[in-house]
């Protein structure tokens, strides 16, 4: 369980991760959770914050580039 | 002769006809805001700022001064043989008597026509409300796939890329170059969009451009263009040109930037506020943790009291006080004291009797004992089909469970 959602975090983007996070906060916040649940949510936010502050740290940019189409019209050939 | 002076005509001085010339034609309203199409000759730009040159045309030639205060506003560079469209007003230099044009503004030659299809275009759009501001979708906070088309060997790309570098190192810039100019760039330009928007779809797209004349960014007002930025499935931040020029792509946008930087700012969030934001909701995390542990160490700690409270030792320990107390309350407690021991003692007996298992068996009674030898007390001891050793008063006999029930 704990290995599954660890994949799963990590392939979360920044924007998923956090979002994520604010929610468990919130959860937590609401007191509904057993001790349980909360101690697993609490966890689970850990490892959120980490997946953040990792993916701050080590951010490149990335540039993809798409290729333009062939010109139908032939007008630009090589 | 001295009759004839006052039927001579007055005579003027050079300079009075001069300065009446440039009364008169600076009290016409229609020479004060003028355009006027020529060549420029004879550039020249004086060590005081002001720039001076010449407006021809096939047959003539006039004088034209920029002051400083414009020549600094201007977006172009001029030179000699360029086509421009001059606006400003018609003086006379009174000095030489010759007439000028003191320009506040210029264009290059044809602009006002395309500004007046821009002009025209931008209204048929309008009515078709594709620059509601009803269709202006919000932008992705933090979006981790940013579309940028542009050309991909202009300054605005690298000025977008190193934005973004710098603000936002988290996101993948996926680029569909385009030309930016010219008569092909608003079929690429849609083509360009169309690829971005078809495969891996960005959260969010930057159309860009540098700075250039109406001319040059004209690709930005075609209608085609227009309508498919318009009718794009991915919100899009425009970024064409300077501050000072607007587009009809801008107005379609989502939202308009006044330059491609500008555009990357408005898509990034920036690193430093992210961390701020990952710091705080980290704390949260904690200090909602911390709260919520300590709820349960109270909750469990007042348990813990409570039972300790409720427990028979504190009763116990209370009674014997209280009888402590009654016992030092002289005649009366010492009365009570006796009736109470005896009371207990006959008690007593009567309890030492009852416990005397032999007697018990002799009143017909019986002890029932499981397999391992312990007694049964209770109907949850034992399971239907259980073999039980009963014992009685003068010897032990087998039996078997074959029901159970509860009293209650």
């Amino acid at each position: 369980m704990t290995k599954k959602e660890t994949v799963q975090i990590e392939s979360l983007t920044y924007e998923q991760a956090f979002a994520e996070l604010e929610k468990v906060v919130s959860a937590l916040e609401d007191g509904q959770a057993s001790l349980d649940e909360s101690v697993e949510l609490f966890q689970r936010g850990q490892a959120l914050t980490k997946h953040c502050a990792d993916l701050l740290e080590q951010a490149r940019l990335k540039v993809t580039v798409l290729e333009q189409e062939p010109q139908t019209n032939g007008e630009k050939g090589e | 002769m001295g009759s004839f002076g006052e039927l001579t005509p007055p005579v003027l001085q050079v300079s009075q006809l001069n300065r009446l010339l440039r009364e008169l034609i600076e009290n016409e309203q229609l020479l004060q805001d003028i355009w006027i199409g020529g060549e420029i000759s004879n550039f020249t730009r004086a060590t005081s700022g002001h720039i001076y040159f010449t407006l021809k045309d096939h047959s003539a030639s006039l004088k034209c001064a920029i002051w400083k205060g414009n020549a600094l506003r201007l977006r172009m560079n001029l030179r000699d043989g360029m086509s421009v469209e001059a606006h400003g007003a018609v003086s006379i230099y009174e000095a030489r008597g010759e007439c000028q044009l003191i320009v506040d503004a210029l264009r290059l030659a044809g602009e006002g026509a395309l500004f007046q299809e821009f002009l025209r275009r931008k209204a048929l759009l309008e009515s078709e409300g594709l620059f509601d501001l009803s269709r202006k979708r919000p932008l992705p906070p933090a979006p981790a796939r940013v579309g940028v088309v542009t050309s991909s060997s202009g300054a605005a790309l690298q000025d977008i890329l190193n934005t973004l570098e710098r603000r936002y190192p988290l996101v993948e810039v996926i680029l569909s170059p385009t030309s930016v100019q010219g008569e092909k760039a608003p079929q690429e330009i849609i083509a360009a969009l169309r690829r971005l928007t078809q495969r891996n779809s960005p959260e969010v797209i930057i159309l860009a451009r540098g700075g250039g004349s109406l001319e040059d960014l004209w690709a930005f007002n075609d209608e085609g263009v227009v309508r498919a930025v318009s009718d794009s499935p991915v919100p899009i931040v425009t970024g064409v040109g300077h501050e000072t020029d607007f587009t009809l792509c801008d107005f379609a946008a989502d939202l308009r930037a006044p330059t491609p930087t500008a555009a990357a700012e408005l898509v990034s969030p920036d690193i430093a506020e992210l961390r701020i934001q990952l710091a705080n909701q980290a704390e949260s995390l904690s200090l909602v943790m911390d709260a919520l542990l300590e709820r349960q160490e109270d909750s469990l700690s007042s348990l813990f009291s409570f039972l300790v409270r409720e427990s028979p030792r504190v009763r116990i320990e209370n009674d014997a006080r209280r009888l402590d107390e009654l016992s030092g309350r002289g005649q009366i407690a010492f009365r009570y004291l006796e009736v109470l021991q005896e009371a207990r003692f006959s008690n007593l007996i009567g309890r030492m009797a009852a416990l005397d298992p032999a007697r018990v068996l002799q009143r017909g009674y019986a002890v029932i004992r499981a397999e391992d030898g312990s007694s049964i007390r209770s109907t949850r001891q034992v399971a239907k089909g259980q073999q039980l050793e009963i014992e009685v008063t003068d010897g032990t006999f087998g039996a078997q469970v074959n029901a159970t029930a509860v009293n209650h």
